[in-house]
């Protein structure tokens, strides 16, 4: 693993205006990522999370501080959101491909078939989103945010809308596409357990205005197995990240 | 056994139910107007409305009419539609623009069409143009409304999407709010064409010399109330035609929304 930062974040504040002076969601933010890192934002609702991972994905801008990366350019990423947010117009494999669409890649019907094989929803390639399970639906939408081969993954809390067993499997899933395609990811999430399963580093961020609580290196072994969970050192880091929450 | 077999042949009848009625209504219809013993001028019977028809059509006169209505209801839906759906586009992203016309909108809905019908063909003359103009009108309000509601009902997390993959504004505007505005726009032009017709016949009872608004005002003038339903008769047939077009686009264009399978 490289240990070059390709995500720098200084001081990020962002206030949002209201009556009395502005809101402010976020509090001089800093922290940095390395290339192909996995992490998690974790943090109480209302703590800014969203509102981070929004400004790294550029729909919003900072109020100060600033965001940098690697090669000082806006990276290509991928963005899966609460809600799975597919176009209710196209099927499974035309959702996948907008984002090839925009750019205008001439392989996108490939590309969008292997990665339908890859999420597991071979066989559901012209089924329309309203046919979809959350599950289902969800998948799409990772497979979406791959498509165009994103240098950073940006996921907002992509399994809350799931059910608990159906959230597990997910976890299951998506740190084996992370390792099968060697992304860098950035997920913000309010589970311990979800951070502790997947990410290298854990951020936890305070209640609002956020700012960086506590910043733990997660180091499991991988791959991660349900297992995990019950283990001794798991229950020590879900201890601390559960003290820094609260 | 009999039971689900029964209504199994009752589904396999109902598309012939709406032939059968209109029959039973045709029949009614003849009885009435035999045995009330009415003049033909008050109320003729199917067989005479038919002949009359069959008249009008050998001497090429119904089809000319016709072809006058149909083209002022298609001139002026497409340019009330083109002029609606992009004004109501940019009445949805503008709220300034949206105050700015609100009296003018309200106004024009206030006023029924066919009250300012005869300034429009004083001023432009019974030509078709001034039919046009009126049809044009009358499809404007609904297409403009469902325009604005239904841009204004993409979902603002699509927009997100569409931002985090650096979207520019025409890809937006084509992969985006086109399609998620379909569905409500329409329902608006659905309206719309059924209104056109209106629009067209409205203008032509102004004035007018061609047309089947026209024709209805011959026939009165002259007691041939067969030639009167001959063209309501054509009107119908239109009206039905034109709204079966713009179902069948629906039908084709929504075919990712279950909820199209109304035959109203």
């Amino acid at each position: 693993m490289s240990t070059d930062p390709i995500l720098t974040v200084s001081d990020l504040t962002v206030t949002f205006p209201d009556n009395n002076g502005g809101l402010r969601a976020l509090d001089e933010v800093s922290f940095e990522v390395r290339s192909q890192e996995f992490i998690c934002v974790l943090g109480p609702s209302g703590s800014g999370k969203t509102t981070l991972l929004r400004v790294l994905a550029g729909l919003f801008p900072p109020t100060a501080g600033e965001v940098n990366f690697g090669d000082h350019q806006q990276p290509r990423h991928g963005m899966v959101f609460q809600q799975s947010n597919l176009m209710p117009w196209r099927t499974v494999l035309e959702n996948i491909r907008l984002p090839l669409e925009l750019t205008g890649a001439a392989d996108a019907e490939s590309r969008a078939r292997a990665l339908i094989d890859q999420v597991g929803l071979t066989g559901f390639e012209n089924n329309w989103p309203r046919d979809l399970s959350g599950g289902m639906a969800q998948r799409v939408s990772i497979a979406r945010a791959l498509i165009h081969d994103p240098d950073l993954l940006l996921l907002d809390e992509p399994f809350g809308a799931l059910d608990a067993l159906t959230r597990e499997r997910m976890w299951m899933e998506l740190s084996r596409i992370w390792q099968a395609r060697q992304k860098t990811v950035v997920m913000v999430t309010h589970s311990i357990n979800e951070s502790l399963f997947l990410a290298d580093r854990v951020l936890v961020l305070s209640a609002r205005p956020g700012h960086i609580k506590l910043d733990l290196e997660v180091d499991l072994p991988r791959p991660r197995v349900d297992d995990i969970r019950y283990t001794p050192p798991f229950g020590q880091l879900a201890r601390k990240l559960k003290a820094a929450i609260e | 056994m009999t039971k689900p077999s029964l209504t199994k042949r009752i589904r396999s009848l109902r598309p012939w139910l709406g032939l059968a009625s209109l029959l039973a209504g045709l029949l009614l219809w003849q009885f009435a107007a035999q045995t009330g013993n009415l003049p033909s001028f008050i109320l003729p019977t199917p067989v005479d409305v038919w002949s009359r028809f069959v008249r009008a059509a050998a001497d090429g006169s119904l089809f000319l009419h016709m072809g006058v209505t149909l083209a002022e209801i298609l001139s002026g839906l497409l340019a009330g539609v083109a002029a609606a759906t992009c004004l109501g586009y940019l009445v949805a992203k503008s709220r300034l623009l949206e105050n700015l016309l609100a009296p003018y909108l309200v106004a024009s809905q206030a006023v029924p069409l066919v009250a300012i019908a005869p300034l429009l063909v004083i001023w432009f003359g019974p030509g078709m143009f001034s039919k046009i103009l009126i049809c044009a009108l009358i499809v404007f309000f609904p297409v403009l409304v469902n325009t604005v509601v239904g841009v204004r009902a993409v979902p603002p997390a699509l927009y997100d999407l569409m931002g985090s993959l650096r979207a520019t504004r025409t890809q937006i505007l084509f992969k985006l709010e086109v399609p998620a505005a379909l569905p409500i726009f329409l329902g608006g032009l659905r309206i719309g064409a059924t209104l056109s017709v209106i629009g067209a016949v409205v203008g032509e009872f102004v004035g007018a010399d061609q047309g089947l608004g026209f024709l209805i005002n011959v026939g009165r003038g002259q007691y041939d109330t067969s030639l009167v339903f001959v063209a309501i008769f054509a009107l119908v047939v239109m009206a039905l035609a034109l709204y079966g077009v713009v179902a069948w686009f629906e039908k084709r264009l929504l075919i990712w929304q279950n909820t199209v399978d109304s035959h109203l």
